[in-house]
């Protein structure tokens, strides 16, 4: 039965730079990297050396808990390099790309009418394991996973996130044929949940054998968790997996045609760029062929991903594993007068959430924000700040703080099965004290996994 | 304005590392402390949440502090008025706005001084001894007690007062956000048992009539509780102990004033709205209860009044609201604001030896604040654990 779910609490911020639904065109990127860092842990094994050979979908590397979980090759070429970082930590696998892409081969298959087994082994085969990931923790889901229900959350309210209507326009088949592979792997149900103002494509609205639900209000009504937590609330012990809709069509074209097709839509946005529209590329590929040129001044941060949750990358890094956006804004390494720009001034330019600067009397206006902190850490002072954007059923200053101490029971009981860091990105945000809210959520979500398992 | 923060850097070049004052190197947090008023420094984020709000705590306190300005300027001219009030009535006549606002300039500015001094001198020491950076908390707490203190008070009184609360309060929990009760209220009641004569009475609360024989400046509350007879002996009309033209702590008895700094609170959202209304409510709820039994004056003492005397607005508005101290979550701000207005009422009418019941009823839901965030929290929790025991059964 579809469910109706109204999102009250939760915070648009208005950026500037939002991508035009316009295609432009990339050029292909020589080099594509694959980074096992985009994997919350994840603890990578190797299977490819450097020299070595690749197709589009053969495995580069494994997580060691999990063997069968492997991560495909975008691409075709030859491993050229693989990075390290401290204590040889793996940081990126990079593949100099073939000018035709040479597919690993495998047999187009109808999921509708194959088992759950079957399923399961195909997407493990085939690499596309690694796009589904479970609750709790937010992780790769484990093979070994039995899950109540499997969520696909069709919009993204993140600031200047991709749309997925623009994205998957025309992929109804990919889609539906995702949707019927994850069908067989649980017993439960697979929720579409959908926006009714951000989702009228008939590639959601015509989705079958799936129950839509309907979801709306401010970002994080978009979050995959947020979701879960108001169609059927997370309990200990329980398990649901969660794929995003752009990797649900993936999963269906790698059925359909058997091959491993890695490319994707990618809005490029931020108030950095000149033109802020949606690019065509591959993932893992370079970031300066979406970004060259087209980007104003020179001290930038480049984040793959959306600005709450992304990951900064450098001018010549790579589009990470799930990024749907590649966002370019100041950086704000310069000290702000307190009169003119700092913490007494009228604060035209700043975005709040709360009323205390004058733009709160300007609605519609889009900001231009860097990423200064605009303020020192600090104790944690305010209360209900966190509270006002955090749509669950759960206390999010009382479960930080358990974190912070470490208590695994009192973060049990608080409800840190149901959240994931993400979900955690606008309290960051709108902390007066400045807090690592996502780092902090982090860390417990590693600790309960590593004691609870 | 390159060249103040090049001069900040300068200045503490020699207590860095390898600078010639290496061994005092915190002394870099007291200069940090001004270099920050100054400049937001170019901290940027690294992970997590790439963009952040432009609200820090330096704002969130300076609105606070902006709040409190109406109560500060009309506490001084209060104190000018009834002074020549209490002087007569052709004193009063003569006497014009600047006569009396120089009084309350001259007497209230020094506490200002002095409360700003030593509590932000003790909070420089603690910081530098301890290794970390100057927090804000004190920038309120510190406009907050010249605003509860009877006008006469010693200077060195109030130095030791805010000494304590800065110590005993504050510090020794672990400095700011970390404290169980109020700063200020703590400087307050330590004055009120440490000092009663200075704090309590009918000398105190007009400029000097401790030295001024002519000048008697009971508070209402104080005249309620001694008075044999009924209202009728009230010496202010309900009009005055809105507007605050009556006896009392500097900065307290001006309700209008108090209205306006629980605007600027509430539009800019930096304090609970819960919290307010359920004073309110819970005071307006003890005062019917007293109302409709009307045994003597303070109990007949209408209940809409009882929140335009003493401290009660004051409180609810200005210390109610201190985050570290209230209760933090929303269900458990509205039973910890009700019952600060509850007891506030019940304090002062069943106990005419403590007229400022707003004070010990909030020092005591301070206390209890976080029992109450238990209890909340304990019913999410239980909701949780059923939940998960129903449908695994």
């Amino acid at each position: 039965m579809s469910k109706d779910i109204k999102i009250k609490k939760g915070l648009n911020i208005p950026l500037k730079g939002e991508a035009d639904k316009v295609l432009g065109t990339a050029e292909r990127s020589d080099a594509f990297v694959v980074k096992p860092t985009d994997f919350k842990n994840f603890t990578p094994k190797l299977l490819v050396k450097e020299g070595q050979e690749v197709l589009a979908g053969s495995p580069l590397f494994f997580n060691k808990e999990y063997p069968d979980v492997k991560v495909g090759s975008p691409v075709s070429g030859k491993v050229v390099e693989v990075t390290r970082g401290a204590k040889r930590k793996i940081l990126g696998i990079k593949i100099l790309a073939d000018k035709e892409t040479r597919y690993a081969a495998f047999a187009p298959a109808n999921a509708a009418s194959m088992s759950g087994e079957d399923v399961k082994k195909r997407l493990l085969d085939q690499c596309l394991w690694a796009y589904i990931k479970r609750r709790p923790y937010g992780t790769v889901a484990r093979p070994t996973d039995k899950p109540l229900a499997i969520y696909v959350s069709a919009f993204d309210t993140a600031p200047l996130a991709g749309d997925c209507d623009y994205i998957l326009h025309g992929k109804d088949k990919e889609f539906q044929a995702g949707l019927d592979a994850l069908k067989q792997l649980t017993d439960g149900k697979v929720h579409l949940n959908l926006h009714r103002e951000l989702n009228t494509d008939a590639v959601f609205k015509d989705a079958k054998g799936v129950q839509i639900n309907w979801v709306s209000g401010p970002h994080p009504a978009g979050n995959v968790g947020v979701q879960i937590h108001h169609i059927q609330p997370l309990n200990k012990g329980e398990v649901v997996f969660t794929v995003a809709a752009q990797d649900v069509a993936l999963i269906g074209s790698a059925f359909l045609t058997g091959k491993y097709d890695a490319s994707r839509l990618v809005a490029v946005g931020g108030s950095s760029v000149k033109s802020p529209k949606y690019y065509k590329t591959i993932q893992g590929a370079s970031i300066s062929t979406l970004v060259t040129g087209n980007v104003e001044g020179d001290n930038n941060r480049i984040i793959s991903g959306n600005v709450l949750t992304g990951t900064k990358v450098a001018a010549d890094g790579y589009i990470g594993f799930f990024s749907k956006e590649v966002n370019v804004i100041p950086e704000g390494d310069h000290a702000k007068f307190f009169l003119s720009d700092g913490w007494a001034g009228a604060g035209l330019a700043k975005h709040s959430a709360s009323r205390s600067y004058f733009s709160w009397l300007m609605p519609s206006k889009k900001y231009d924000l860097d990423t200064n902190t605009n303020g020192e850490k600090r104790a944690l002072v305010v209360t209900g700040e966190y509270e006002s954007v955090f749509p669950m059923d759960i206390y999010p200053q009382h479960l930080v703080k358990a974190i912070m101490i470490g208590d695994i029971e009192l973060m049990e009981n608080l409800g840190i099965y149901e959240v994931d860091e993400e979900d955690f990105a606008l309290c960051e945000y709108v902390c007066t004290s400045k807090t690592s809210v996502q780092q902090v959520v982090k860390e417990g979500l590693a600790l309960i996994e590593k004691e609870c398992g | 304005m390159k060249f103040l923060h090049t001069a900040f850097q300068n200045m503490k070049k020699p207590f860095e590392k390898g600078g010639k004052f290496e061994k005092y190197n915190k002394v870099i947090h007291g200069i940090d402390a001004f270099e920050t008023l100054m400049f937001t420094p170019d901290e940027v984020t690294h992970s997590g949440s790439h963009i952040r709000d432009g609200i820090d705590l330096k704002r969130t306190m300076s609105i606070v502090i902006l709040a409190m300005i109406p109560c500060l300027l009309f506490g001084m001219y209060n104190a000018g008025y009834q002074h020549f009030r209490a002087l007569g009535d052709a004193a009063l006549a003569a006497a014009s706005f600047w006569d009396m606002f120089q009084i309350g300039l001259i007497k209230v500015l020094p506490l200002v001084v002095v409360s700003y001094g030593v509590g932000l001198g003790i909070e420089f020491a603690f910081a530098m001894l301890k290794g970390h950076s100057i927090e804000e908390g004190y920038l309120v707490t510190g406009m907050l007690i010249p605003l509860i203190v009877p006008i006469d008070i010693p200077l060195w009184m109030l130095a030791v007062a805010v000494a304590f609360a800065v110590v005993f309060g504050k510090e020794v929990f672990g400095g700011t956000g970390m404290n169980i009760l109020n700063v200020a209220l703590t400087a307050r009641a330590f004055l009120f048992f440490a000092y009663p004569t200075f704090m309590s009475g009918d000398k105190i609360w007009v400029h000097e009539g401790m030295t001024n024989d002519a000048i008697s400046g009971a508070t209402i509350l104080g005249d309620l509780a001694a008075m044999k007879g009924g209202l009728e002996t009230l010496r202010f009309s309900a009009q005055e102990m809105f507007i605050g033209l009556i006896p009392g702590s500097v900065g307290e008895t001006s309700t209008l004033a108090v209205l306006i700094g629980a605007g600027i609170l509430l539009l800019t959202g930096i304090a609970s709205w819960r919290i307010m209304l359920s004073a309110v409510i819970g005071g307006g709820a003890m005062g019917l209860i007293f109302n409709f039994f009307g045994a003597n004056g303070l109990m007949e003492f209408p209940w809409w009044q009882h929140m335009l005397v003493g401290g009660f607005a004051f409180g609810v508005v200005f210390m109610a609201t201190d985050p570290v101290t209230a209760a933090q979550t929303n269900k458990g701000k509205w039973i910890y604001g009700f019952l600060i207005g509850f007891m506030a009422i019940m304090i002062r009418v069943f106990n005419p030896a403590y007229p400022e019941g707003i004070m010990l009823a909030i020092l005591f839901m301070n206390v209890m604040a976080p029992l109450i965030d238990h209890y909340v929290v304990e019913g999410n929790i239980k909701k949780r654990l059923k939940r998960s025991t129903v449908k695994t059964a």
